[in-house]
């Protein structure tokens, strides 16, 4: 009986442990999206995080980023991400680079661009204080 | 035998009748009276130069400088310097009072009048000095005396008249002649202008059919090369479909976007009011979303054809960024040409333009990290030790670089959200009259660079 149960508890004691996980990593990634003003979340290997990076070098931002492939939680981090950025996000596509200006969540590349045409980017990273011009 | 000598007078007076009347004088019948000739040409000369206003002014000056001439010396005659004074003045007196019976207007006229009393004082009696003369003077004595008579009655004037009206003839003969020749040279030019003229057109009107026919061989060119792009690719008939249907709703696309901008060109024209306008612009704006999601459909079927851009032109591709059009490039042009713009729309415009040059220096440098990484991969799978385990290598290698391929589409899908962002935001800025003057400038800008890629497929180029 002791033994009947284990399966079922230890299958649910894992899901109850990779939640726990993940929610430590949403905290976690919340924690350092408030530490600086500009966060980022990408991945070395990721080309568009590359954009990213250099679209917020170009403006003279000096943002924070996370590797997350250099990161061992990196892998729940991502789950935390794609969480956060909502179910509408195709699962086979990159996460990342995620951002977070001011501590709040803005979004992935194509919302970063958006914002940026529609001219409410620059003011958002000035009330941040990423920029001081 | 006393001449007059021509010479001297030619030398001082250098006007036509002067000449003349010295040529006639030489030509003049070699009789005695060559002398009256010379005299009566003289007189008929200053009569028709009379009748001509240009030389008015200098007629009385030819006159007093003929008479001068007389005056000077060139005869030598027995005569009375007196009668010769009086002679001459005789002659000068004709002249004024042919001037005066002509009722032109000279300044010499008071001297005229003067003269001409002078010499009903002296006719009588130059006629009686002549008459004693010897023969030596002949001339002279005949000339007075033919001075004399015409000076005697007013018959001088008739008789000088008809000669006048005689010798008067032959130089309007001469000026009409000479105004039939000149229209005869103007006609024989206009016909040849002409001439040349309907050459140019023809050979235009040839070189004309030709560009056309030109055209249509390049654009079935065009058709073949497509239809032969799917052909020859049976292996890759998917995805030859795919950029071939592309291809096609393209071609519709601009085909159904030249008509809407013909819409609002003469909606423009016609200053249609701003409600209408209002929604012919948010039809060319609708009908640019149609295009991007047309584009991203292909670029899922086919990145490749969308990137390399083989659905434009071959002038417009010169120009492609990123799969499409450079939105700063395209604001550039529209800045340029929508004045009056107030400073807020400037500062927007300018803005605008400056954002969406950070992004696509952003992509663009995401690209060069792309192609770099990739090229990174696939050289390291060259390398590698020869035997199994090299082709599992490789085949992790080219997993790697598919992967990484993957991030192509998301590129331009990218780029292509940055251009219909940039241009909402634009309409945004503008009114709506100012947004449908930027969408008739983009348009023609792009139908220039096809008419200039047309333009260059048709020019035979000899090399």
């Amino acid at each position: 009986m002791h033994y009947q149960v284990e399966p079922a508890a230890a299958a649910w004691n894992y899901l109850i442990r990779v939640r726990t996980m993940e929610e430590d990593q949403m905290e976690r990634v919340v924690r350092l999206a408030s530490q600086s003003a500009v966060v980022i979340f990408s991945m070395s290997s990721c080309c568009m995080c590359h954009a990213m990076k250099r679209l917020f070098c170009g403006m003279g931002v000096n943002p924070t980023v996370h590797e997350l492939d250099q990161d061992p939680k990196g892998k729940d981090m991502e789950r935390a991400l794609m969480r956060l950025l909502g179910n509408g996000i195709n699962t086979t596509a990159a996460v990342v680079p995620v951002v977070f200006i001011g501590g709040k969540l803005v979004g992935s590349m194509d919302r970063v661009l958006a914002f940026h045409i529609s001219g409410t980017l620059v003011p958002l990273l000035k009330q941040a204080g990423a920029l001081w011009l | 035998m006393q001449s007059f000598n021509p010479t001297e007078s030619e030398s001082t007076s250098p006007l036509y009748s002067h000449s003349s009347f010295i040529h006639r004088g030489n030509d003049a019948n070699p009789n005695p009276t060559r002398f009256s000739d010379l005299q009566h040409s003289f007189r008929q000369h200053d009569a028709v130069d009379l009748s001509s206003s240009s030389v008015f002014g200098a007629k009385s000056n030819n006159m007093a400088v003929v008479a001068s001439n007389l005056q000077c010396g060139t005869f030598n005659t027995n005569l009375g310097g007196a009668e010769f004074g009086s002679t001459v003045v005789g002659c000068v007196e004709t002249e004024s009072q042919h001037m005066y019976q002509r009722g032109n207007c000279s300044a010499t006229m008071p001297m005229g009048n003067q003269y001409v009393e002078k010499w009903a004082d002296d006719s009588q009696h130059t006629e009686d000095t002549c008459t004693d003369i010897d023969t030596d003077d002949k001339n002279q004595c005949f000339s007075t005396v033919s001075w004399g008579n015409g000076v005697g009655d007013g018959a001088l004037v008739v008789v000088d008249s008809q000669d006048q009206s005689k010798t008067k003839v032959k130089p309007e003969d001469q000026k009409t002649v000479r105004r039939l020749a000149q229209n005869r040279e103007a006609a024989r030019k206009s016909r040849l202008r002409k001439k040349a003229y309907v050459q140019q057109l023809e050979s235009s009107r040839v070189r004309l059919a030709q560009l056309e026919q030109e055209l249509q061989r390049a654009r079935q060119q065009q058709g073949v090369l497509i239809a032969n792009g799917l052909t020859a690719e049976r292996g890759h008939s998917v995805v030859g479909n795919g950029a071939l249907a592309f291809d096609m709703d393209y071609v519709r696309w601009v085909d159904e976007h030249q008509r809407l901008i013909n819409d609002l060109r003469s909606a423009i024209n016609s200053r249609m009011g701003d409600n209408e306008l209002y929604v012919l612009v948010d039809g060319v704006m609708a009908h640019y979303d149609e295009l991007f999601r047309l584009k991203s459909i292909g670029a899922k079927a086919d990145v490749f054809h969308i990137l390399s851009g083989m659905w434009k032109t071959p002038a417009e591709r010169c120009f492609i960024w990123l799969g499409g059009f450079r939105s700063s490039e395209l604001l550039k042009i529209v800045r340029n040409q929508l004045e009056p713009l107030t400073e807020e729309q400037l500062m927007g415009i300018y803005n605008l333009q400056q954002s969406s040059q950070q992004a696509e220096d952003a992509l663009s440098q995401g690209m060069e990290a792309l192609q770099q990484s990739l090229s990174d991969t696939l050289s390291t799978s060259s390398q590698g030790s020869s035997g199994s385990g090299n082709v599992a290598e490789y085949m992790g290698q080219m997993a790697i670089a598919l992967g990484k391929l993957a991030t192509l589409e998301s590129f331009l899908h990218q780029a292509d959200l940055l251009r219909q962002q940039t241009l909402q935001q634009m309409r945004r800025i503008l009114t709506t009259f100012q947004a449908a003057r930027a969408l008739l400038v983009i348009n023609d800008y792009v139908s220039r660079l096809r008419a200039l890629n047309s333009l260059w497929l048709a020019c035979p180029r000899e090399y």
